[in-house]
């Protein structure tokens, strides 16, 4: 329950955190990707604070042994840049600056009611979707490419 | 830009530092909110209550912001649904595709100076930045 419970917080937190930030006004977001003469440096100063916060915390919580409500710490590991993740976040960009929402906004803009949002975060599942599947049957076909290279060709 | 958006910009900001902290110390887990939700999509024995839970404290808080009355939702001004339409999908498929967004690469990612996060969060900035500001200088076209 006590698990549950700070997990929840930290939902919480966060969204009142993209509120009072001004980030669940899709307006800011695209005002900071307009480079413009009226360019909006408020996403710069949300950086800059949860960093700033979260690279305090980040050390000290990372001195203990484990999190207080899980036997394990799961940061990814991982630090090859590849194609995948370019073009990924390359995608995810043009579809930024495109609705001014990213995932956290968006899914907090629900409780607004408003269409954008609605609209936003159903595509968006529908986007994830589509990406799982667009993954199987890139692994299907590398797959059967392996497979086919792997047998002698008795055809000919 | 007021002064003082920018000073509750980065005390809203410090207080999602806070939050991902908080989800790091309890359950040891990033708060990279497309990773969180994506993970829901395929889900795994024991993977799932937690997100869950996560996710519906995002939804209560946003459902907190709304009862306050303070004017924090606005849906974009010069974007049509079809724009959004369109956004929704790239943004759902790119950070499965980069397995991260904002949140995970932008925030938790640099955080750790992670080599993938900062080359993630160059390039979305980058095609957000062209793809907003291209708009921005044909406005008034079909988007």
């Amino acid at each position: 329950m006590k698990t549950y419970l700070s997990i929840f917080s930290a939902g919480f937190v966060f969204a009142l955190g993209l509120g009072i930030s001004g980030m669940t006004n899709a307006d800011n977001v695209i005002g900071f990707l307009t480079l413009t003469e009226m360019w909006n440096p408020s996403l710069a100063f949300v950086m800059v604070g949860a960093i700033g916060v979260h690279l305090i915390l980040f050390r000290l919580i990372l001195r203990r042994e484990s999190p207080a409500c899980d036997t394990v710490f799961r940061i990814p590991t991982r630090k090859d840049i590849d194609g995948r993740l370019l073009t990924g976040s390359a995608l995810f960009g043009i579809g930024w600056g495109l609705g001014g929402f990213c995932p956290g906004p968006g899914i907090v803009s629900l409780a607004s009611g408003s269409p954008a949002a609605l609209l936003f975060v159903g595509t968006m599942i529908v986007g994830m979707v589509a990406f799982g599947e667009f993954d199987k049957l890139i692994s299907r076909k590398r797959e059967g490419y392996v497979e086919n290279t792997s047998k002698p060709n008795t055809a000919s | 830009m007021n002064p003082f958006d920018l000073i509750l910009a980065t005390l809203g900001g410090a207080l999602i530092g806070l939050a991902a902290s908080g989800l790091l110390f309890s359950v040891g887990r990033i708060a990279g909110i497309s990773g969180i939700v994506g993970g829901l999509l395929k889900p795994t024995g024991g993977d799932v209550a937690w997100r869950i839970t996560f996710i519906l404290g995002l939804l209560m808080g946003g459902v907190a912001l709304a009862l306050t009355g303070a004017e924090v939702f606005a849906a974009p001004a010069e974007r049509s649904l079809w724009a959004i339409a369109i956004a929704g999908l790239l943004v759902g498929f790119g950070v499965r595709m980069g397995n991260g967004c904002t949140s995970g690469h932008g925030v938790c990612g640099l955080t750790r100076r992670s080599r993938r996060s900062l080359a993630a969060t160059a390039m979305f900035m980058a095609t957000g930045a062209l793809t907003a500001t291209i708009i921005e200088f044909f406005k008034g076209g079909i988007l």
